[in-house]
C-alpha cells in the first residue's frame, strides 16, 4: 500500500521533470503562451503574458497594460520584476514573455551602441531599423521617463553644479552609484567618459533597485547616482538632476515592446489607447502614489485605466 | 491585507514557494537513494560521491539559477531553473545523510536478514532502509528548511514565490512586504519541518513502541 | 561558454587591480571570517553552556532550527533598509551583510558545540570529578578538548555556507565575489558569472582544506588515538 503511493510520488515526479525539462528547445521560437498569435486573424482578443523590468514604475506600466488589456476581453499573465533590459530582452525573445513597457531611448541604445539620435522622433526610427523581426514597438507615448544624473542639493551647492559638465573638475573625486549594467552601457560610464570626459573617483554598482540607490546617495555613499526622472525620491529628498546638454541621455518614451506573433487588432489597439493617455505629470504623480504613498501598484494602474480609458 | 499586502497574494506566493522548494524534496530523495545506497555498497565510492556531491552546495544559488538555461536550454524566466537548482542542493545535503543512514543499520541486523533468505534488493528495501527512516528523515529535514530559504534568492531573477515580497518592499522603501515574506518563509519552513518529523514517526512505529516500554 | 569562461579565467586582467579576483577574494575573505568569528564568539559559548549544564537544550534546537528558516535575502534588506541612513561609508553595506552571515552561522557552530559537549563519554567526566576537578576545570581541561572535533565540524559546515552565501553582498553594493555574479547578470556577459561561481566554489573547497588541516593539529591526540584504537 505505501509502496504503490511511493512509486505513484516518484512517478509523477519523473513526468513532472520531464515535463519542465522538456521545454527546453532553444529552435523554439513560437509563441510559447500557447495560441496567442497567428492563426485566427479574427477578431478574438487573444492571450498574452506580460513583463517588467526590475523597478516599480515598469511595473506599474505593466499593471497598466495588463488592466487595459483584461478589460478588452484578452486573457493576460503578468510576470513581474524580471530585471535589467539584458535580462528581459531575452526573456522576449524566448517567448516567456509576450510584451512589456519599453523606453524608446535605452531599447534602441541597447540595439545599436553606436546610435547618435536624442530627439524623440530620431530615436524611434533608429529603434525601429535595429529592432528584430519577431519583436516590434507599437505607438509611443508622450511620457518619458529619462536616465539623468542626481545629486543632493548640498553637493549641488558646494561645487556650484546645475549640469553634468560642471562636474569635470570634481569628477575624480567623487563616487557614482547606479545600477550594475550602467557601467558596462555605451550611454553609462562609457559615455559620460566620452561625451562629458568625467572620469570618476570610482563606481559603486547597486543592484537592489533605484530605492538603495536614492538611499545611498541621501546618506552620502554615493556623491553622484544614477537615477530615472520620474523617480518620486527626487522631489521628496531636495535632490538636483544635472541638465544634460549634450544630450547623452536620448529620449526615454515609453511604448510597448511586444512579440510580433502575439499582436492582434484587439492588443494593439488597447495599448496604442494607453499610449495615448499616459503622459509625464501622470507618470510621475501615479509614482507618488506608489513609492510615497505606499499603494499597490496593481490598484493604483486599475484606478487609471478605469478613469482615462472609460472601460 | 497584511503589511501592504492582500491575503490572496500572500497565498499565492505560499503555493508557489512550497511548488518550488517541496517538489525538488522529493525529487533529489529519489536521486539520493540510490546514490547512498551506491556509496554504503561500494565502500571507495563513498569519499569521492559525498565529496562529489557536497561540492555541489558550495556553488553560490544566484549563479546557479542563472546559468542552468544555458546547460539545459530552458528559457530563463522557467521554473525548471529553480526546480533543478534545489533539486541538486537537496542531493548535495541527502547523499551524505542516505549514506550514513544505510550504514548505520547494525551488521547483525544485516545478517539475520540475509540468514531469512532475503536477496540484497529485498534486504535493502525491506529491512535497511525502514532501519534508515529516522536519519534519512533528519537530513530531509534540513533540506526542507534550507530549500525554502534558498528558494527566495530567486526573487532576483524574477522567478515569483515569497522572495519577491522582498524585492517589491525593497523598492518601495517599504518594511511591510519584506516582514511578511520573512514570516511566511519560517511559517511555511516550520510547517514542512514539522510534517516530515510527524512523517518519519508514523514510519517508524517500532521506536514508539520501544520508548513506551 | 566553456572556452570563453576558461578565458576569462585564464586572463591576468581578470586577476588583478582593484576589481580583480584577488582583490575581491580578499573582501569575500574579510567579510566571511569576520562574521564566523562573531557567529562562534555567540554561538560556542551558549552551546557550551548547555552541553555542560543539559539546559536550555530543547531552546537551542528550535532556536536553531527557526534561524536556519531565516531567508537571508529577506534580512539582508530589512537590515539594509533599517541601517543605511544610520551608518556612514562603507559599513553601512557591510554590517547588514555580516548579520545576515551571522545568522546563517550559529545554527551549525551551535549544535556542533552543545553536541560535542554531549557526546564526551560520561566517564570521563566522573573520572575527572573523582580527581577533584572544579566544573570549570572539567569543562575546559576535558569537556572542551573533547569536543573540539565537533566544534571544528561545525565552524567548517557555517563557513562553506557563509562563503557561498557572502556573494549576495554584491546586491546592495559592496565587493566580494559576488559582484562577477551580480553584475555579470546585468551585462549578461555569462562567462563572467560562470567564472565568478567557479572561484566562489573554489574558495569555498580552499578555506575547508585549510580548516581541515587546523583542525588536525590542534585536536588533541588522544581522541586521535581513542578513536584510531
Amino acid at each position: 500500500m505505501r509502496r504503490s503511493t511511493l512509486i505513484t510520488l516518484a512517478l509523477s515526479a519523473t513526468l513532472g521533470l520531464a515535463a519542465c525539462g522538456g521545454g527546453g528547445d532553444p529552435m523554439d521560437t513560437g509563441g510559447g503562451e500557447g495560441d496567442a498569435g497567428g492563426g485566427d486573424a479574427s477578431s478574438a482578443p487573444g492571450s498574452l503574458t506580460v513583463g517588467s523590468a526590475n523597478f516599480p514604475e515598469n511595473e506599474l506600466l505593466a499593471e497598466i497594460y495588463a488592466a487595459a488589456l483584461s478589460d478588452a476581453g484578452v486573457e493576460v499573465d503578468t510576470q513581474l520584476n524580471i530585471g535589467s533590459r539584458e535580462a528581459y530582452i531575452a526573456g522576449i525573445q524566448d517567448g516567456s514573455i509576450d510584451a512589456l513597457p519599453e523606453y524608446t531611448g535605452g531599447l534602441a541604445t541597447y540595439l545599436n551602441p553606436e546610435i547618435t539620435a536624442t530627439s524623440s522622433e530620431d530615436v524611434l526610427a533608429d529603434l525601429q531599423e535595429n529592432l528584430p523581426d519577431d519583436l516590434q514597438v507599437l505607438e509611443i507615448s508622450e511620457a518619458e521617463d529619462k536616465d539623468s544624473l542626481v545629486v543632493t542639493r548640498e553637493t549641488a551647492d558646494e561645487l556650484g553644479l546645475t549640469s553634468i559638465a560642471d562636474l569635470a573638475d570634481d569628477a575624480g573625486d567623487l563616487t557614482l552609484g547606479g545600477p550594475p549594467e550602467f557601467e558596462t552601457r555605451p550611454n553609462g560610464v562609457d559615455g559620460l567618459a566620452e561625451v562629458y570626459g568625467l572620469e570618476f573617483g570610482g563606481f559603486r554598482s547597486l543592484a537592489a533597485g533605484a530605492n538603495l540607490t536614492v538611499q545611498s546617495l541621501a546618506n552620502g555613499q554615493v556623491d553622484v547616482a544614477n537615477i530615472f526622472t520620474t523617480n518620486p525620491a527626487i522631489e521628496e529628498n531636495d535632490f538636483v538632476v544635472l541638465e544634460d546638454p549634450e544630450s547623452l541621455f536620448a529620449a526615454q518614451n515609453v511604448v510597448p515592446l511586444i512579440r510580433s506573433d502575439a499582436v492582434n487588432p484587439t492588443i494593439e489597439e488597447t495599448l496604442n489607447e494607453v499610449s495615448a493617455a499616459l503622459n509625464t505629470d501622470n507618470l510621475t504623480s501615479m509614482m507618488v502614489q506608489v513609492q510615497t504613498d505606499g499603494e499597490d501598484p496593481a490598484d493604483v494602474a486599475r484606478e487609471f485605466v478605469d478613469a482615462n480609458l472609460g472601460g | 491585507m497584511i503589511g501592504g499586502v492582500a491575503w490572496s497574494t500572500v497565498g499565492e506566493l505560499v503555493l508557489r514557494h512550497l511548488y518550488l522548494a517541496g517538489l525538488p524534496l522529493l525529487l533529489g530523495l529519489l536521486i539520493s537513494l540510490p546514490l547512498g545506497w551506491l556509496a554504503t555498497r561500494y565502500r571507495w565510492l563513498a569519499p569521492p560521491m559525498i565529496a562529489g556531491t557536497g561540492l555541489l552546495y558550495t556553488i553560490p544559488s544566484l549563479a546557479l539559477f542563472i546559468l542552468l538555461p544555458l546547460l539545459l536550454g530552458t528559457r530563463v524566466l522557467d521554473d525548471a531553473n529553480v526546480l533543478v537548482a534545489m533539486t541538486l542542493y537537496t542531493i548535495a545535503l541527502l547523499t551524505r545523510t542516505v549514506a550514513d543512514g544505510l550504514g548505520s543499520v547494525p551488521g547483525a541486523t544485516r545478517q539475520a536478514a540475509t540468514a531469512m533468505g532475503y536477496g540484497e534488493l529485498r534486504r535493502t528495501l525491506v529491512v535497511d532502509l525502514p532501519l534508515a527512516v529516522p536519519v534519512i528523515t533528519a537530513g530531509l529535514r534540513v533540506a526542507a528548511v534550507s530549500n525554502v530559504s534558498i528558494v527566495s534568492v530567486a526573487a532576483l531573477i524574477g522567478v515569483s514565490q515569497l522572495g519577491q515580497l522582498f524585492t517589491e518592499g525593497f523598492n518601495r522603501n517599504d518594511m511591510g512586504p519584506i516582514l511578511v515574506g520573512i514570516g511566511a518563509c519560517v511559517a511555511l519552513a516550520l510547517v514542512l519541518d514539522a510534517g516530515i518529523a510527524a512523517l518519519s514517526r508514523v514510519l517508524t512505529p517500532w521506536l514508539r513502541a520501544g520508548a513506551a516500554r | 561558454m566553456i572556452s570563453l569562461t576558461w578565458q576569462w579565467l585564464t586572463d591576468p586582467a581578470t586577476w588583478t587591480g582593484p576589481g580583480g579576483i584577488l582583490a575581491q577574494s580578499v573582501t569575500h575573505l574579510r567579510i566571511s571570517v569576520i562574521a564566523l568569528a562573531l557567529a562562534a564568539l555567540v554561538a560556542v559559548p551558549v552551546g557550551l553552556f548547555i552541553g555542560h549544564t543539559g539546559r536550555g537544550r530543547w531552546l537551542a534546537i528550535n532556536v536553531a532550527g527557526a534561524f536556519r528558516a531565516i531567508p537571508s535575502l529577506g534580512v539582508l534588506f530589512v537590515a539594509t533598509l533599517i541601517l543605511l541612513p544610520r551608518l556612514s561609508g562603507d559599513l553601512a553595506f557591510e554590517l547588514p551583510v555580516i548579520l545576515v552571515l551571522v545568522l546563517l552561522a550559529v545554527p551549525p557552530v551551535l549544535s556542533g558545540t552543545y553536541a560535542g559537549v554531549e557526546a564526551v563519554d560520561p566517564a570521563a567526566r566522573d573520572a575527572a570529578r573523582g580527581v577533584g576537578m572544579t566544573e570549570s576545570q572539567i569543562l575546559w581541561q576535558v569537556e572542551v578538548p573533547a569536543a573540539l572535533p565537533l566544534v571544528l565540524s561545525g565552524l567548517r559546515s557555517a563557513m562553506l555556507q557563509i562563503i557561498a552565501t557572502a556573494t549576495i553582498a554584491a546586491i546592495v553594493g559592496i565587493g566580494g565575489l559576488g559582484r562577477y555574479l551580480i553584475d555579470g547578470q546585468a551585462s549578461r556577459q555569462y562567462e563572467v558569472m560562470a567564472g565568478g561561481a567557479i572561484v566562489v566554489a573554489a574558495l569555498a573547497l580552499l578555506v575547508d582544506l585549510v580548516m581541515a588541516g587546523i583542525q588536525r593539529v590542534v585536536v588533541s591526540r588522544g581522541l586521535v588515538e581513542a578513536r584510531a584504537g
